[in-house]
């Protein structure tokens, strides 16, 4: 095992997979000459060359549907958004092309290809720059959706979607990139995408959550163990394909489940996930589940507001507490 | 109301769609009608606003009765509406009618007596008939036997939840899964006194609910798994006798004088499960069970009783009922029969009877007859003892005369070797000194 942070995680995940297959190759806003953004491809220019490596202008629609149209020849291309705000520009592409491009082509048009960068919030970022953009990924059948919380869930899940055959918007936490882990040293080390993963087992309540809010979770955790309530936390890791059963085993288990995202509550990642849990554990419901997400507002700039307007730990005590009827 | 069958003379409201006051246009569909044939649907033939309802839903009209208004939002319809009224009144036929949308057109059921059970103080979570229990603690209260409706809700609003029945099932006793279940309670005969109340008077509920669902407990769906399993499969037939309980009454008069140093007392029905069993001795065939690929016959005679519980009724078992005096037979039903009203037997105690026996005699029965318990070939079905005028020797004398009809299973036991037992079990009960033989 080696401590890395989640941004080296992804850039050996990165470096892994450009050096495998040859048809993979990196494009996005400053991901060659900077090193990235965010520095996640940092290296990786000098390494592999400008043919693997490439520079895009400042226009996500045309960049995305690049992307696009070279996984229709054959290549596998990773698209780096700076971040996933910036991509609500590209969605005619992603979802009217990538998404649909097997469909109606009969299966003769597949499309390999990953779109990654961060997604969510970060700090005072304002309202524009500040958006967890999984539902505008998620209602379209046809893309799938990872959001990985940890290093090693970011490698291994990295790794997974460049060589899926299917377009995957593999959404980073831009909090998270300096957040060190445990990752294996396997020369290969790559998690499946559609299982979740029970970050922390607890018999009297599941909170069920993807991405940065895990982190959340395991705070709220933390606190409800001091008052002698033990959460299962459940990440899901892959919004699409969805761990059906692993979210059924955990309600079974505790009887009564929270859903926290750092999205917006109006048809949310967490509002799909009750319509399971309701339909599916029904009889295993001792509660109804409660959802816990930003306020229904654009972010607010203000330091305070934004903390106001987030999904933090306290709300998700709380929302525990309820549903326990404590 | 429209005819919506050719051969429709009257309609009934079914459900308003719409409301009084809502817009409607021509073609929209805005009740459902129960006709002679089947719920058709009723459409409007004009765009405006539903300005009255004037058969409510439960209300009928025949055909060409005006039942309801569709006009301009502002028109003046009082005048309409009275003729309408008038013309309702006049008619006559259905009840429930005229007015504003009423429901309901059965003649007034009372609101106040519910389908009996009164809801245990406390519990706060019945709103209109309704429980609110979560989807857990409802699945948890059906497994485990628990009434909702006596659970009190500590969830909000009065909800129950897991908790709720986890405390219930602590607390309380469970009900015992009854094995085999006889339609008819009966309490050990005239010494035993029922201390459930039977065929108890409606209880008023005092919030005005108009009924209460009561979730099956365990025994009810045993009972009614138990009973359709008989019915239906087991090609019953009945055989009545009349047997003449001069002699017995004697001999149970008899025995009870013996028994009073003693503090001890038998009833007829005592007599009864004794005299069954020697008569079993005599017939084995009837005293055995149906196994699908085979009959069993058995050489020991445990005889059912049924016994009236709370909420049910069960089947105490007397082991060995040839080999034990009737005091002791006696002793043992009020024994059991206490214990199963307080839903405390074992279930050694009520599985594993070769015949049964019902007996409603303290109810007032004449005569009735039983459902068999599978896989047993036979059941008695005792009526009370009654003071009739018979003819002997030309004259007409009153005799103490009781009915016994007999439930066969046709696969095991034929009307012939039905008739016997009963004629041995007859001339056991009228020269109780034959079971001695």
């Amino acid at each position: 095992m080696a401590e890395l942070t989640y941004r080296d995680a992804l850039n050996q995940a990165l470096a892994e997979e450009l050096e495998r297959d040859g048809s993979v190759f990196l494009l996005g806003e400053e991901v060659a000459e900077y090193d990235g953004a965010y520095k996640v491809s940092k290296g990786l220019l000098d390494r592999f060359g400008d043919k693997r490596v490439k520079d895009t202008p400042i226009s996500e629609l045309s960049f995305a549907g690049l992307g696009i149209g070279a996984a229709m020849v054959g290549l596998r291309p990773i698209v780096e958004f700076m971040t996933f705000n910036f991509s609500i520009l590209a969605l005619d592409s992603v979802i009217n092309s990538a998404s649909k491009m097997l469909s109606m082509s009969g299966g003769q048009i597949g499309i390999p290809i990953v779109f990654r960068g961060p997604s969510g919030a970060a700090l005072q970022l304002g309202a524009q720059h500040s958006q967890a953009c999984e539902t505008w990924y998620l209602h379209a059948p046809g893309i799938k959706v990872v959001t990985p919380s940890t290093p090693a869930d970011a490698k291994g899940l990295l790794k997974a979607a460049i060589r899926d055959n299917d377009p995957v918007a593999f959404m980073e936490g831009e909090l998270l990139y300096n957040l060190k882990g445990e990752v294996p040293d396997d020369d290969d080390f790559v998690i499946p995408l559609g299982l979740a993963d029970l970050k922390r087992e607890g018999g009297d309540v599941s909170i069920i959550t993807h991405g940065t809010m895990a982190h959340v979770a395991l705070r709220a955790a933390g606190q409800l163990a001091k008052e002698g309530i033990e959460a299962d936390v459940l990440d899901l890791r892959s919004l699409r394909p969805l761990d059906v059963d692993a979210i059924l085993a955990t309600v079974a288990k505790t009887n009564r489940a929270i859903y926290v995202e750092e999205g917006w509550p109006y048809l949310g990642v967490g509002a799909q996930i009750v319509s399971i849990i309701m339909e599916e554990a029904f009889d295993d419901l001792d509660a109804p589940v409660l959802r816990v997400t930003q306020a229904d507002v654009p972010m607010p700039y203000n330091k305070k507001l934004e903390a106001w307007a987030k999904p933090g730990a306290a709300r998700v005590v709380e929302a525990c507490k309820k549903v326990l009827y404590v | 109301m429209e005819a919506l069958s050719p051969t429709m003379e009257e309609g009934q409201v079914v459900k308003w769609l719409k409301s009084e006051g809502d817009d409607v246009t021509s073609g929209e569909i805005i009740a459902e009608i129960e006709t002679d044939k089947a719920t058709m649907e009723l459409v409007a033939r004009g765009d405006g606003v539903l300005r009255a309802i004037l058969v409510g839903e439960g209300g009928t009209a025949s055909v060409g009765e005006v039942i309801a208004l569709i006009g301009a939002a502002d028109e003046d319809i009082s005048e309409l509406k009275a003729a309408s009224l008038l013309a309702s009144e006049g008619n006559g036929a259905g009840e429930g009618r005229g007015g504003v949308a009423l429901p309901d057109a059965e003649p007034a059921a009372p609101t106040d007596a519910p389908a009996g059970v009164a809801p245990a103080s406390g519990s706060a979570s019945a709103i209109d008939g309704r429980i609110k229990a979560s989807p857990l603690a409802r699945r948890l209260a059906t497994e485990s036997g628990v009434e909702l409706s006596a659970v009190s809700g500590s969830g909000p609003a009065g909800r129950i939840v897991k908790r709720d029945i986890e405390a219930a099932i602590a607390t309380g006793p469970t009900v015992p899964v009854a094995a085999a279940g006889t339609p008819v309670p009966v309490g050990g005969g005239t010494a035993a006194p029922i201390s459930a109340a039977p065929v108890a008077a409606p209880v008023l509920v005092p919030s005005g609910a108009e009924f209460e669902d009561v979730p099956l407990s365990q025994m009810r769906k045993t009972i009614a798994r138990r009973l359709t399993e008989s019915i239906g499969p087991v090609p019953h037939f009945f055989l009545t006798i009349e047997v003449d309980m001069g002699r017995a009454m004697e001999a149970r008069r008899t025995i009870n004088a013996m028994l009073e140093p003693e503090g001890r007392k038998i009833s007829l029905n005592d007599l009864i499960i004794r005299a069954t069993a020697a008569a079993l001795k005599r017939h084995p065939a009837c005293n055995a069970h149906w196994l699908g690929d085979s009959i069993r016959r058995f050489n020991r005679v445990h005889i059912g009783v049924a016994v009236a519980v709370k909420d049910g009724l069960i089947t105490p078992i007397i082991r060995d009922a040839d080999l034990k005096g009737v005091a002791h037979i006696g002793a043992e039903v009020r024994e059991l029969a206490g214990r199963a009203r307080e839903k405390k037997l074992q279930p050694d105690e009520y599985t594993g009877a070769t015949f049964s026996i019902s007996n409603l005699g303290m109810f007032g029965i004449h005569e009735f007859t039983a459902v068999i318990n599978p896989p047993e070939a036979g059941i008695l079905a005792v009526g009370g003892v009654e003071e009739i005028p018979v003819v002997e020797a030309g004259q007409v004398v009153v005799r103490n005369r009781m009915k016994i009809t007999m439930s066969c299973d046709h696969r095991v036991i034929d009307g012939a070797l039905g008739a016997a037992f009963l004629a041995t079990l007859k001339g056991m009960l009228e020269e109780p000194a034959a079971i001695l033989v």
